[in-house]
């Protein structure tokens, strides 16, 4: 039982913090959102440098071998300074699934090129209609010779619109919502057949619906096994969700910080607001529940990368059900507190609100999470 | 970091078990796992079974009769011991005027009292708050005054829990008038068989006589009881409620409720099928069952900190105190209208009636009644909200 880091993990963190506090500004990430260009060439490229892409992949693939919770520092950072680079979408789940589940040939197609910087990918798993369910999938793949031909669409595929390559899942068997008969196909962006809808999201992100009509892969695009991709995808999904825990827990903490900040300065009544108990309490209850996040994510962190699926399911869920109602809390309460500066384009805080509450919905709400730990709950002891 | 315990701290856990399985009597066990109050007799013996095997005093260095044991290895003793039914043990002798004596107290006082407490022959009470004085502990009016060899102590305290069994009791007291409130307060320790001293119960509104007032008439105490130096005890005073406070947590013994409580969620009956199965329920235990995982989680990460526990120690009596008080509530409302039936005696051994309901329903509305307490003893969460802001936050 230790949570301290690692020396190497304290030099991580100090100087990705460092980073982007000099190269990572409120103001140049307001020109790297309204570029809609997703990502920044020289920050993408300085994260490589810093060796940040290839933090989780094995070293036989240019990595540096680390595990979930090297992740965490990394999202953590990215959340206090809302960093609005394909980090989770590049490395985290398509990196991810590809490390896990790949084959040797993909894995050294693939980690190499994104380590360096060079290759984006994403990860098209959800559906219109399924909500956060990654097992109810309707794409097909038709096995057809040597090939397979995908139909259908994809929502909510993170920085589709940059990746050059797409992770999709497809049904190749079994009915819509079996987690038997999926399987995971790479699909190059410029693939044809593939509609890549690339939108703004209200976090400054970019997000995409995917339509596939008719598009054409060949057998040795499967990442893992035919019909057999459903528990990969649910790990990489983990992997997501605990990367989002912490990214979460450190826009928490910086919002938290904004908001003792703003409070100490703003003056009514001849005092500064911050004197106040009322508003005082808001902040403690802010505090309560970002100390509360940050252990939640060290759980899912540390559950992360577990193959003790009952045991990962519900740290996961747990943590992401916490930190979805933390997340709410302190975005609402940070805005609150700013008053009407707080819901204007120009405080930081309400963009930091922007992210919680996205975060939230992001691979299932608070709502979703709950639902799950309370039926693992009645399977243990009914 | 690394959330897995290591293999010496998974062995401490089984040789703690084993010791509890071995030596913790049936009588005790049962009582205590009934949810009925442990009578005094029982958590003396159980203090001395523990005092035997050299595990009086979790919290304590070697030097006076502790354990030694490092933060990981207490929480993991009280679990253990909070599991197998032992009931808990007294706080105001062993994590409260024990650290105070040990960190300002002499040597004639460490030698005089430290034993007596770790054995569990002297009982101690705690004498801080006043009828005028709760949050605002500093404003307390009872007065010791030096006279020759002895301060006269006149005042009262309350909410003086099991202040009926006591045997000593440490006061705040004010010896100084002059200065500002914080500034002349001192720490006394009192024989409370010394005239002088009454004892009143206060029930409370479970029916319980835990707590009580303690009035001091013209009371004597020798100069040698005063700990540290005269006017400083405000010092001492918040020395020793930050060692409270970290305590207040609770995570042991709510860890063994909640696995009660869903043994209560699967016995209990909505409609003929186990409560277990209403949504509505369950969803409402999922979410407590998340939480407490988190407060577990946050105490080790403030305990285990390298810099040891701060003022953080505030949100831990917080989350801890409102997860607690939510497992009684939902105690209560698995049992439904089994809970209105008020019969204590349907605790005792040889009560021969029909029980109303189950057991589980027995101390239901009684508990949840009582554990409203816990949100306001120790300095009420608002205080600790507030020393959040002031200490933590820099409000």
């Amino acid at each position: 039982m230790n949570f301290e880091l690692t020396e190497e993990q304290n030099m991580l963190q100090d100087s990705l913090r460092r980073f982007l506090a000099n190269e990572y500004t409120f103001e140049k990430r307001r020109k790297i959102v309204e570029s809609g260009k997703g990502t920044d060439e020289t920050i993408w490229n300085a994260l490589a440098e810093m060796g940040l892409l290839a933090f989780t992949f094995p070293e036989e693939y240019d990595g540096l071998g680390g595990n979930g919770i090297d992740t965490m520092i990394v999202m953590e950072s990215f959340g206090r300074a809302l960093v609005t680079e394909p980090y989770l979408a590049t490395v985290v789940l398509a990196g991810g699934l590809v490390r896990d589940a790949g084959s040797d040939a993909q894995k050294q197609d693939i980690l190499p090129a994104i380590a360096s910087g060079q290759k984006l990918m994403a990860l098209a798993a959800y559906e219109q209609g399924a909500r956060y369910n990654p097992a109810n999938v309707q794409t097909t793949a038709k096995a057809d010779g040597d090939s397979y031909t995908l139909n259908g669409r994809k929502t909510a595929v993170i920085h589709g619109g940059q990746a050059h390559q797409l992770v999709v899942s497809a049904r190749t068997s079994g009915d819509t919502r079996s987690e038997d008969g999926i399987t995971l196909f790479l699909v190059d962006a410029d693939a044809s057949g593939l509609t890549i809808n690339d939108f703004a999201s209200h976090d400054g992100f970019r997000t995409a619906d995917v339509e596939l009509k008719d598009v054409k892969v060949s057998a040795d695009a499967i990442v893992g096994e035919l019909d057999k991709g459903f528990p990969a995808l649910e790990k990489a999904i983990d992997q997501g969700i605990a990367a989002l825990c912490a990214e979460a827990v450190g826009a928490m903490e910086a919002m938290t910080g904004a908001t003792l900040e703003y409070t100490q300065q703003r003056k009514q009544f001849g005092v500064s607001i911050s004197r106040f108990q009322v508003l005082q309490h808001a902040m403690a209850d802010m505090f309560i529940q970002t100390q509360q996040g940050r252990s939640m994510a060290i759980l899912a962190a540390a559950y992360a990368d577990s193959d003790d699926l009952d045991a990962r399911r519900e740290a996961i869920s747990q943590a992401k059900l916490l930190i979805g109602q933390g997340a709410r809390l302190v975005g609402q309460s940070g805005v609150q507190l700013h008053g009407g500066m707080g819901v204007t384009d120009e405080m930081f805080a309400a963009h930091l609100f922007k992210r919680l509450t996205l975060i939230n919905l992001l691979f299932g709400d608070a709502d979703h999470h709950l639902g799950k730990v309370s039926d693992a709950l009645l399977d243990k002891i009914a | 970091m690394d959330l897995n315990y290591t293999p010496e701290q998974d062995a401490f856990r089984q040789e703690v078990r084993q010791f509890l399985e071995n030596n913790l009597p049936d009588d005790i066990r049962e009582r205590v796992q009934k949810r009925h109050r442990p009578t005094k007799d029982m958590i003396a013996r159980w203090q001395k079974i523990l005092y035997k095997q050299g595990w009086g005093a979790s919290n304590w260095p070697e030097q006076y009769g502790g354990t030694g044991w490092d933060e990981v290895q207490q929480l993991i003793f009280e679990e253990e011991c909070a599991m197998a039914g032992a009931p808990r043990q007294l706080d105001f002798g062993l994590r409260m005027v024990a650290p105070v004596i040990m960190k300002f107290g002499n040597q004639e006082q460490k030698d005089r009292h430290l034993p007596g407490i770790v054995s569990g022959e002297v009982w101690w009470s705690q004498g801080y708050s006043e009828p005028g004085a709760g949050s605002d502990l500093a404003s307390l009016r009872t007065t010791a005054k030096r006279e020759g060899d002895h301060y006269i102590v006149n005042g009262q305290k309350t909410w003086t829990t099991l202040g009926q069994h006591g045997d000593w009791i440490f006061c705040l007291v004010r010896t100084n008038m002059d200065v500002k409130s914080q500034e002349g307060i001192s720490f006394l320790l009192i024989d409370m068989k010394s005239p002088g001293i009454d004892v009143k119960p206060i029930i409370m509104l479970d029916g319980e006589h835990e707590i009580n007032d303690v009035f001091f008439e013209n009371v004597k105490v020798p100069v040698e009881n005063l700990v540290g130096e005269e006017d400083k005890g405000w010092t001492y005073a918040k020395y020793l409620l930050g060692h409270e406070r970290t305590g207040l947590a609770n995570v042991g013994q709510w860890k063994a409720m909640m696995r009660r409580l869903k043994e209560i969620a699967r016995e209990e009956k909505d409609d003929g099928r186990p409560i277990i199965e209403n949504p509505r329920f369950r969803d409402r235990l999922a979410q407590l069952d998340a939480e407490l995982r988190a407060l577990e989680l946050t105490v080790l990460r403030v305990l285990t900190a390298s810099s040891g526990p701060g003022p953080e120690a505030s949100i831990l009596k917080i989350r801890g105190t409102e997860i607690g008080q939510r497992l009684f509530e939902l105690a209560m409302e698995a049992t439904g209208q089994d809970a209105l039936a008020h019969i204590p005696e349907a605790l005792e051994p040889d009560y021969a009636y029909p029980v109303v309901g189950t057991m589980n329903a027995t101390s239901a509305a009684g508990d949840y009644f009582n554990m409203r307490k816990l949100s306001i003893f120790g300095g009420s969460n608002e205080i600790q909200r507030n020393i959040i802001s002031k200490l933590v936050l820099g409000l």
